[in-house]
C-alpha cells in the first residue's frame, strides 16, 4: 500500500519537477542536464512577445475575476431571497456555465459575438458622427466576457455554500437590535463570507490565468500566455519554454495555495 | 406600508442579481441560440456562415466519426483507469493515512489540479518525446520505441491531469464513512476483504460515480491532451472542433458538431444522475 501510495505522488510531481529541473540546465539537451545555469528565465524574460502575453494575462485574469468577484457574491447573496422556482432557474444556469466544455462555450461565443458585430459595425458606421468609426471585434473584452460566465458561477458556488453555513440566528439577532439590513451587511455577514469571496476570486484568478481553448476562440488577434506557450510548443520544445511553464506553475502554485488557507480558514471558523 | 417594504425588498433582490443575470444571458443563453442557428445554416463559399434552414450539417456528422469514437472509447476508459489509481489512493488518505499528515497529502493532491494543464500535459509531450524516455531506452539497446502520438500516450496524459478530480469525491466519500460500521462488521465476524466489499465499496460509491462521471464529462471536451500527446493521430470532438472552426472556417458543420456534443454531455449527465439517484445520499464535493 504504503509504495502505491509513494509511486502515485511520484508519478503526480515528478514530471513537474523534471521541467523545472531542466528550466535550470545549462545546456539545450532535454535529456543531459550540463549544469546549472539561470540563462534560459534571462532569454525568456527578455523575450518581447512573451512579457506582453503575459501582461495580457495577468489583465484578463485580474479583470475578470474581479467581476465575477463582485456580481458572483451579489447574485449568491440575492439568490438567498428568491423564489424556488427562480432559485432553480438559476441554479441551472450556473450550473450549465460549469459543465458545458470549455471548448463549446469558446464556440457558442465566437459565433455569437461574430454575428452581433457583422450587425452593430454596419450600424455604426452609419450613425458615426465623425470619419472613422469604431469597429468592434474580438479581443480583450470577449476573452474577460467568457471566462467571466465560469469564474462568476464559481464564485456564486463557493459563496453560495458559505452563506447556506452561516447561523440565521446571528443575523436576527442584529435586527432585532434595530441595525438597518445594510447594517447586517457590512458588520455581520461580510466579514463572515469575504474569506470565501476571497478564494473565489483567487480560483477565478487561476482558471482565467491557466485557459487556453476559450481564449484560443475568442481571442482574436490578441494573445494569451497558455496561448503563446502552446504555439511555441507546436514550434519545438525548447529549455525557453521549461523556464516559462516553470514560472506559470510557480504562479498558480501561489495562487491555489492561498486560496487553500483562506478556506480552510472559513472551514476551522464554521468549526467543520 | 407591508407593500411598500415588499416591493423595496423585490427591487433590492433584483438590483442584486441583475449583472450575473444580465451576464448569464449575452454569455450563455444568447451564445447557445446563435450555435443553434448556425448548426441549421450553410458555409458560405469563402467560409464562415450563411442563412439557410438544413439538416445537412447533421446528416454529415459521420463525416467526423473517428472523432466522436476516439472521444466515446478513450473519455470514459481514461475515467476507469483514474479510477482504478484513484480508489487506492483516496482509501489510503481517508482510512490509513497518519491524521497528522492527512491535510497536507490531501493538498498535495488537489494543488496539481488548480495548475495549468496545458503545462503538465507538455511536461508528458517532454518526457515521451524521442529526446525523452525513447532516448533513454535506446541506450539500453532498446532502439526505435515510440511513445508519443499514440492512444496510450493520450491515456497517460488524461489519468495525469484528471487523477486529482477523481480522488477528491472519492476521499470525501470514504472520510464521512462512519468507522463505527466498520467495528460493527468485524465484531460480527467479518474480514477484512469482507467488510470491504460489504460495507466500505458500497458506501462509497455516490463519490466514486460523481468522480467517473465529472472526469468524463470534463474528457468529452478535452483538446490539449489529445492535440499535445496525441499529435494529430489521436483526436478527440474538440479537436475535430478547432480544426473546422479554425482552420477550413466551416462554422455551421462545426455548430452542428458542437451542438451534438453538448448532447452527448447532457445524456452522461443524466444516466450519471439517475446512477447516483439509485446509490442516493451524495454530498457537495468541495474541490478546493
Amino acid at each position: 500500500m504504503r509504495a502505491f501510495i509513494s509511486s502515485v505522488y511520484l508519478f503526480l510531481y515528478a514530471p513537474i519537477a523534471l521541467v523545472v529541473l531542466f528550466s535550470f540546465n545549462a545546456g539545450r539537451s532535454a535529456s543531459e542536464f550540463t549544469g546549472f545555469s539561470t540563462a534560459w528565465y534571462g532569454k525568456a524574460l527578455g523575450n518581447t512577445f512573451l512579457v506582453s502575453a503575459l501582461q495580457n494575462s495577468l489583465m484578463i485574469a485580474f479583470t475578470s475575476a474581479a467581476l465575477a468577484a463582485v456580481f458572483g457574491t451579489m447574485a449568491a447573496l440575492g439568490m438567498e431571497r428568491l423564489g424556488a422556482r427562480m432559485r432553480a432557474l438559476f441554479d441551472a444556469l450556473f450550473a450549465a456555465a460549469i459543465v458545458v466544455p470549455g471548448v463549446v462555450i469558446g464556440i457558442a461565443t465566437l459565433v455569437a459575438l461574430v454575428a452581433v458585430f457583422s450587425f452593430l459595425n454596419p450600424a455604426l458606421a452609419i450613425l458615426w458622427p465623425g470619419d472613422r468609426p469604431p469597429q468592434l471585434g474580438l479581443g480583450y473584452g470577449s476573452i474577460i466576457a467568457a471566462h467571466g460566465l465560469f469564474s462568476m458561477a464559481l464564485v456564486t458556488m463557493i459563496v453560495k455554500a458559505r452563506i447556506a453555513s452561516l447561523g440565521r440566528d446571528i443575523v436576527e439577532a442584529s435586527s432585532d437590535l434595530y441595525a438597518t439590513p445594510l447594517t447586517t451587511f457590512r458588520l455581520i455577514v461580510l466579514p463572515q463570507i469575504l474569506p470565501s469571496i476571497l478564494a473565489g476570486f483567487l480560483l477565478a484568478f487561476t482558471f482565467s490565468f491557466d485557459d487556453f481553448i476559450i481564449a484560443f476562440f475568442v481571442a482574436g488577434s490578441k494573445t494569451t500566455l497558455p496561448i503563446y506557450v502552446f504555439a511555441s510548443i507546436r514550434r519545438g520544445v525548447t529549455p525557453e519554454i521549461n523556464a516559462i511553464a516553470t514560472l506559470v506553475l510557480v504562479a498558480s502554485l501561489l495562487l491555489i495555495l492561498t486560496a487553500r488557507i483562506l478556506m480552510r480558514e472559513k472551514r476551522s471558523k464554521s468549526g467543520e | 406600508m407591508r407593500a411598500a417594504m415588499n416591493t423595496k425588498r423585490n427591487l433590492v433582490t433584483a438590483a442584486l442579481i441583475a449583472p450575473a443575470a444580465a451576464w448569464l444571458f449575452v454569455f450563455l443563453v444568447l451564445p447557445f441560440i446563435a450555435m443553434l442557428v448556425f448548426a441549421f445554416g450553410e458555409r458560405a463559399p469563402e467560409g464562415g456562415y450563411q442563412a439557410a434552414f438544413t439538416f445537412a450539417q447533421f446528416a454529415n456528422l459521420p463525416a467526423r466519426a473517428t472523432a466522436f469514437w476516439n472521444t466515446l472509447l478513450l473519455a470514459p476508459a481514461g475515467a476507469l483507469l483514474c479510477l482504478v489509481v484513484a480508489y487506492p489512493t483516496a482509501y489510503y488518505l481517508a482510512v490509513k493515512a497518519n491524521p497528522r499528515y492527512r491535510l497536507m497529502l490531501v493538498s498535495l493532491v488537489v494543488v496539481p489540479f488548480w495548475t495549468s494543464l496545458l503545462v503538465r500535459t507538455y511536461a508528458w509531450m517532454y518526457i515521451l518525446g524521442s529526446r525523452g524516455i525513447p532516448n533513454l531506452l535506446a541506450l539500453i539497446g532498446i532502439e526505435d520505441v515510440r511513445l508519443l502520438n499514440t492512444p496510450g500516450a493520450v491515456l497517460l496524459g488524461i489519468v495525469y491531469g484528471y487523477l486529482p478530480l477523481m480522488i477528491m469525491p472519492i476521499y470525501v466519500s470514504l472520510e464521512m464513512l462512519d468507522r463505527r460500521l466498520l467495528e460493527a462488521s468485524a465484531d460480527l465476524g467479518a474480514k477484512p476483504v469482507s467488510t470491504f466489499f460489504g460495507v466500505t465499496l458500497p458506501l462509497s460509491l455516490p463519490g466514486v460515480m460523481t468522480g467517473v462521471a465529472l472526469v468524463t464529462i470534463l474528457l468529452l471536451g478535452e483538446y490539449l491532451i489529445p492535440q499535445l500527446l496525441g499529435g494529430g493521430k489521436v483526436f478527440f470532438i474538440g479537436n475535430a472542433l478547432v480544426d473546422l472552426f479554425l482552420q477550413s472556417r466551416n462554422w455551421p458543420f462545426g455548430s452542428a458538431i458542437a451542438v451534438t456534443l453538448v448532447a452527448v454531455v447532457v445524456v452522461v449527465l443524466m444516466v450519471a444522475m439517475r446512477i447516483a439517484w439509485k446509490v442516493a445520499g451524495t454530498r457537495q464535493v468541495d474541490l478546493v
